[in-house]
């Protein structure tokens, strides 16, 4: 018998957490982490510990392991690769076994993965960087309560990003003014207008009161256009029966969308994509608080699996950065989000920072939407970050425009048809991207103030979080 | 009134060569063409009249064109869109749609109220036009 059995202390690696030679099952969950190990551990010994302590593992031999057939259940790390240029980081690669993870439920898939492992003191830090979700697995997901695919149909909108703009000053409003800014805004043109994360039901006006002046608001534009229009009524609450009162609400008054936070949680947003698929009603999924475990590079867990996790969720939206904006976000890292919720298969590629071939057999895809510090004079460069199929929200650049909220909402919708016809007659948009608006503002006074206003506001700074592996300069 | 349904809107009415460009473009793409008209825009009316089937076998703008000069000259008072359909899998939709003739006058929508209990409002778009039979909706229809 060998000592991997005696009581007592062994190396992580020793109890077959660590096994280079170990070929991924099709079926297996993988993940990359991405460790910095404290000193004397050796990067094996770190990711077999994180294998172990994601999965069975705990810190001493317990003999009961024997009363399973542990070699399935335990995860093994089949691979530790040193990071270019980060002489104290490595990626470990490990592998789960399916039978690990309870179906369709991201908490229990979560628990395991991002559980007690992020705060182990053999580990200086740890960042989940990626993770490969077998179809075995994705498909007992519901996914999208409706996808882009329906949305699209839904509103009768194709071949252009949609556009929106989230009401402002996020705090404070009335009612009766909130849905003042929603009306001029939507009749303007822009498709969508969205509560901010943190209006949920405050003093200052009452969640059911805002719902009221507001679908007045969607329905006079709705009426004024001839087109359809939206807004995101954030039903965010302290409890799930708080949710489903308010987004039952929503419903009875024909709003066409509801919002709720990455706050929420896992569980509660998994509710609400089940509900919204089953009253016919579009999910948009806010990413507040992300920022405080996805952006530093060591430690926490790339947005590029918050996305993934969200898809599997079953959401229709969800922000994932803009490029240009005020935010945090790399071109290439924030091309990795774009493709893993909006293609089918996901292939690995190192430069947008994606570790894995990610398969997701037919899940419907989830709109990303782009918003914070974005104007209508960045229009080219928009399309050509972020495509077609993603919602463009313009807070600041409708709400603050010289002439007023339809004008600003105007203008934006003018820049952004223009950019699209032009790319279409095959003209280098992103190069010609300022003449266009240019000549497209010679028949739309309001575009032309626009780009008069805001049109070389810029915001250039470096990104912390970037791909360990460079193509090209990503800065801008 | 306006209504701003299709892809450009916005934009001042597409000449016939700007429409010729967009459907070079859509047919570049593999997506084949086709032409709906209608007189009621209600933004929920999604089947328009089909001007005859999808022509998924036209590969050139112009053979395009033609059938909408085609529906023009029958339907001159009507609204007319054309559409392009992506049949690739994950997609099976339309992939881009415009607007491409619209009645000389448009009078647009009523907004109508219920009012029901607890201050909710239960609301109608109602096209002003479809108070009329259906082909007698607009002049010269």
């Amino acid at each position: 018998m060998s000592d991997r059995w005696n009581a007592g202390v062994i190396p992580y690696a020793e109890m077959g957490y660590w096994q280079p030679d170990y070929e991924p099952k099709d079926t297996d969950v993988l993940a990359a982490f991405r460790l910095v190990a404290q000193p004397g551990v050796p990067p094996e010994e770190a990711g077999a510990a994180v294998a172990g302590e994601s999965s069975t593992a705990t810190w001493t031999v317990v003999w009961t392991d024997r009363l399973t057939d542990y070699e399935t259940y335990q995860a093994k790390c089949y691979a530790v690769e040193p990071v270019p240029g980060q002489p104290d980081q490595f990626i470990a690669k490990i592998a789960y076994d399916l039978d690990l993870f309870e179906e369709g439920s991201i908490a229990n898939l979560t628990s395991s993965i991002i559980g007690n492992v992020f705060g182990f003191k053999a580990l200086k830090s740890l960042r989940l960087e990626d993770m490969r979700i077998p179809t075995h697995y994705v498909k007992t997901f519901q996914g999208p309560a409706h996808g882009i695919v329906m949305e699209r149909e839904y509103l009768n909108k194709y071949g252009r990003p949609l556009l929106g703009a989230t009401t402002k000053p996020k705090l404070g409003l009335s009612a009766r003014n909130y849905g003042r800014v929603v009306y001029e805004a939507l009749r303007g043109g822009l498709d969508f207008t969205k509560d901010d994360e943190n209006i949920n039901s405050q003093p200052f006006m009452r969640w059911r009161d805002r719902f009221l002046f507001t679908m007045e608001a969607v329905n006079r534009a709705q009426a004024e256009t001839g087109e359809i229009k939206g807004h995101y009524l954030n039903v965010t609450g302290a409890t799930m029966e708080d949710m489903y009162e308010r987004a039952d609400f929503a419903k009875e008054l024909g709003s066409i969308v509801v919002m709720i936070d990455l706050t929420v949680g896992y569980t509660a947003i998994q509710s609400m994509a089940k509900w919204a698929r089953k009253n016919g009603v579009l999910l948009h999924l806010h990413r507040a608080g992300h920022g405080t475990y996805t952006r530093q590079k060591n430690h926490g867990v790339n947005f590029r699996v918050i996305a993934k996790w969200m898809r599997l969720a079953g959401v229709d939206h969800i922000h994932a950065g803009t490029v240009v904006g005020k935010l945090e976000g790399d071109p290439n890292a924030v091309a990795g989000y774009y493709d893993t919720l909006r293609l089918d298969h996901v292939p690995a590629d190192p430069v947008k920072g994606l570790y894995f071939d990610q398969d997701w057999a037919s899940m419907a895809a989830t709109m990303p939407v782009a918003s914070g510090g974005i104007h209508a004079g960045q229009m080219h460069q928009l399309l050509d970050h972020l495509g077609e199929d993603v919602i463009l929200q313009f807070g600041g650049g409708t709400i603050g425009h010289p002439m007023g909220i339809a004008a600003g909402a105007t203008a934006n919708r003018v820049a952004l048809e223009a950019m699209i016809k032009a790319r279409n007659e095959g003209r280098d948009f992103l190069h010609e991207g300022p003449d266009i608006l240019q000549a497209a503002a010679k028949h739309c006074r309001e575009l032309d103030v626009a780009l008069s206003t805001w049109g070389d506001i810029t915001f250039n700074y470096e990104s912390t979080d970037t791909p360990d592996v460079l193509a090209t300069p990503t800065g801008l | 009134m306006r209504i701003t349904q299709g892809t450009f809107s916005y934009l001042p009415d597409l000449t016939d060569d700007e429409i010729t460009a967009q459907l070079q473009y859509a047919l570049d793409q593999g997506w084949p063409m086709s032409v709906e008209f209608t007189d009621d825009p209600h933004p929920r009316n999604t089947y328009w009249e089909m001007w005859g089937l999808p022509m998924f076998d036209i590969r050139d703008a112009a053979g395009v064109m033609h059938e909408i000069s085609e529906c023009r000259k029958a339907y001159p008072g009507r609204y007319i869109r054309v559409s392009a359909y992506d049949a690739s899998k994950g997609r099976q939709t339309t992939a881009l749609s415009f607007i491409v003739n619209r009645p000389a006058d448009e009078p647009g929508f009523r907004l109508d109220r219920q009012e029901v209990s607890d201050r909710r409002i239960r609301y109608t778009t109602h096209a002003y036009a479809t108070d009329r039979p259906a082909g007698d909706r607009y002049s010269s229809s």
